[in-house]
């Protein structure tokens, strides 16, 4: 019995995701081993092998891996797939993308989005935007998982020495093809990895207001997230979304101004540490559960926020 | 080209769900029940593939209860030509439905299928990804435009960094993420006509498909709730707070 973890990369460097997916690997117990597969990632497999407690990392580089394509990524999983009892990749929108494909071509189910590993066949995982949590038993041979990163500790980038073994096979299942990326650019952290997340809400009234964000992330470090409507009304990028069916974040301090906390939503932020809530309804639902409320007019309290701090 | 869409009956998005006593489930007695959002997506697309020609038919399908045919007839007024209802009271897992639906597939040999990228009850995101790997199909999960051309369909995906394109060989099985489009209303006499568009009834035997468990559910527990904190009454308190109090900032 061992487990196979899928790294999450951008052919330079692993994602932060990875790193706390090798902590959910190591608490099933077993053996852990990594696969990168890229383009010109070597690079990367380098620094998956320093992860401590890693085994073997596998390094498959071609043009077919490159954009990490779930047609061709596939068949090179199942190549590997004998020799595990356990499948792993982050719950990302890539490991999200290529694990079920894996795992209905092994006959087996899919266990989405664990936050906790009771026992090797036992896993809990938020159902219901998260008003709920259950407890699963998979029932079958080969557990195929996608891991919440919020939910566990970032495994130490240091200490291991692992070996690398490269894979010569190319799957090109010649179905699907990479067109072109929109990546957002930003100097600002990840919105799952940052220690401060500021999100806006419809209630910023237009992307203009989203600037006043701005000014009080430079000073903070901090994330800009975003609630649906907000990215609906055009104010901000798509991947700032935070809730049931966006980013799932847990920052030590989140700051929501302008934003409602519908249950979607606030599925996304309430693992945060410290919830702080900017609203001028008083009777909004984030004061629920927002540790710090203040009941004010965002167009004043930004600017006074950015003063004081 | 025949599309199919899959729609799914869950909870209402606006009902807020109660975990039982007993800890056996969630409680759906007496609740609301919908169409699956994403899914409302995915049928709005195909009839706008319908309105601009490209699609031939629009099939929607969905695995489950009885019941089921109140959303199936939502589709339906919303513009759907047909609909088949796979009929089960067994409880389902996404490996099943994906299953059930390649049986569909191969038998209506649909050119695209449009699926929601989540059911909001369970959360998975799978479904479709698992159909596309049994029928041997591209995927195009968590769309937010396609264009659809003679031998191809050119997605938009919204990834975790921005947006991805690809151009993917049809057929091909795609899911809908929320900005994909808005959903119409069904309209009254809409809804009267779609009362007489022919639903199809037939179960996962008929297909051929055994209705199995790939997991066993052994509890469901509420989440730590969290407590509403303190209101601070000015912008200077709550930089205190957060500084001296909380010390995050
Ligand atoms: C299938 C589905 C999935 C969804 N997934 C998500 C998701 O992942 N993430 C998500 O966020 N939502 C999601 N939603 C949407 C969700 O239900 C809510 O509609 C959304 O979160 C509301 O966003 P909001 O709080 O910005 O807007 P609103 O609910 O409109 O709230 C705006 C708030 O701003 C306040 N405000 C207005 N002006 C000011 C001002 N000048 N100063 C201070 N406060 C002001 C108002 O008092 C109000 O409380 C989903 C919905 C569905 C159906
Ligand atoms: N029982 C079902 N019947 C029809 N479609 C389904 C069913 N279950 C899931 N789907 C489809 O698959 C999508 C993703 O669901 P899931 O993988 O459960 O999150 C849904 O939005 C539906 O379009």
């Amino acid at each position: 019995m061992a487990t196979l973890l899928i790294c999450e990369h951008d052919n330079q460097s692993l994602k932060a995701a990875t790193y706390a997916a090798v902590t959910a690997a190591l608490a099933l117990g077993a053996e852990v081993d990594l696969l990168v597969a890229g383009e010109g990632c070597a690079a990367v497999a380098t620094q998956a092998a320093q992860i401590a407690g890693v085994r073997k990392v596998y390094l498959a580089e071609a043009a077919a891996y490159a954009q990490g394509l779930a047609e061709n990524l596939t068949p090179l999983v199942l190549d590997l797939a004998t020799d595990y009892s356990h499948l792993l990749a982050p719950a990302t929108t890539q490991g999200k993308n290529l694990m079920p494909r894996v795992a209905a071509l092994l006959d087996v189910g899919q266990v989405s989005e664990i936050v906790a590993i009771e026992s090797p066949t036992q896993f809990v995982r938020p159902v219901y935007a998260g008003n709920a949590l259950a407890s699963v038993e998979s029932l079958d041979p080969v557990k195929v998982i996608t891991v919440r990163t919020t939910a566990f500790d970032a495994a130490p980038a240091s200490g291991g020495n692992a070996e690398v073994a490269s894979l010569t096979q190319v799957h090109d299942a010649g179905i699907s093809r990479f067109v072109k990326e929109e990546r957002a650019q930003s100097d600002r952290p990840e919105l799952t990895a940052a220690r401060v997340v500021l999100a806006g809400g419809r209630g910023m009234g237009n992307k203009e207001h989203f600037a006043l964000l701005e000014a009080l992330a430079d000073k903070l470090g901090a994330a800009i997230g975003a609630t649906r409507a907000a990215v609906d009304a055009g104010f901000v990028a798509n991947d700032t979304q935070i809730g049931q069916t966006g980013k799932i974040i847990a920052p030590e301090l989140y700051i929501g101004v302008g934003i409602s906390g519908a249950i979607q939503h606030v599925a996304g932020i309430k693992d945060s540490k410290v919830i702080v809530a900017i609203n001028k309804d008083e009777d909004a639902p984030i004061f629920q559960v927002a540790d710090y409320g203040l009941v004010a007019d965002l167009n004043e309290a930004l600017p006074e926020l950015a003063k004081a701090l | 080209m025949k599309v199919l869409v899959t729609v799914k009956r869950v909870i209402d998005y606006n009902v807020k769900v109660r975990v039982l006593a007993d800890h056996s489930d969630v409680d759906l007695k007496n609740v609301k029940m919908a169409m699956n959002p994403f899914c409302e997506i995915a049928v709005e697309q195909a009839i706008r593939l319908k309105e601009a020609g490209v699609a031939s038919e629009v099939i929607v399908a969905s695995v489950g209860p009885s019941a089921a045919q109140e959303q199936l007839r939502t589709a339906l007024a919303m513009g759907a030509d047909r609909a088949i209802l796979v009929e089960t009271d067994e409880k389902l897992e996404s490996l099943t439905v994906a299953k059930t639906l390649a049986k569909i597939c191969e038998s209506e040999q649909p050119g695209l299928v449009l699926m929601g990228k989540q059911s909001i009850d369970t959360d998975n995101n799978q479904t479709g990804q698992m159909l596309a790997a049994l029928i041997g199909a591209a995927q195009g999960t968590f769309i937010s435009e396609m264009r659809v051309s003679a031998e191809e369909v050119e997605v938009t995906r919204e990834v975790d960094g921005g947006l991805q394109t690809l151009a993917l060989r049809l057929p091909a099985v795609l899911t809908a993420d929320l900005r994909l489009n808005e959903p119409r209303y069904a309209k009254l006499p809409d809804i009267m006509k779609a009362k007489k568009k022919p639903l199809e009834i037939k179960t996962p035997a008929d297909l051929g498909v055994e209705v199995k468990a790939n997991t066993r559910v052994l509890k469901v527990v509420p989440p730590a709730e969290r407590q509403a904190g303190i209101k601070v009454s000015s912008v200077a308190e709550l930089v205190d707070k957060l500084k001296n109090e909380a010390k995050v900032i």
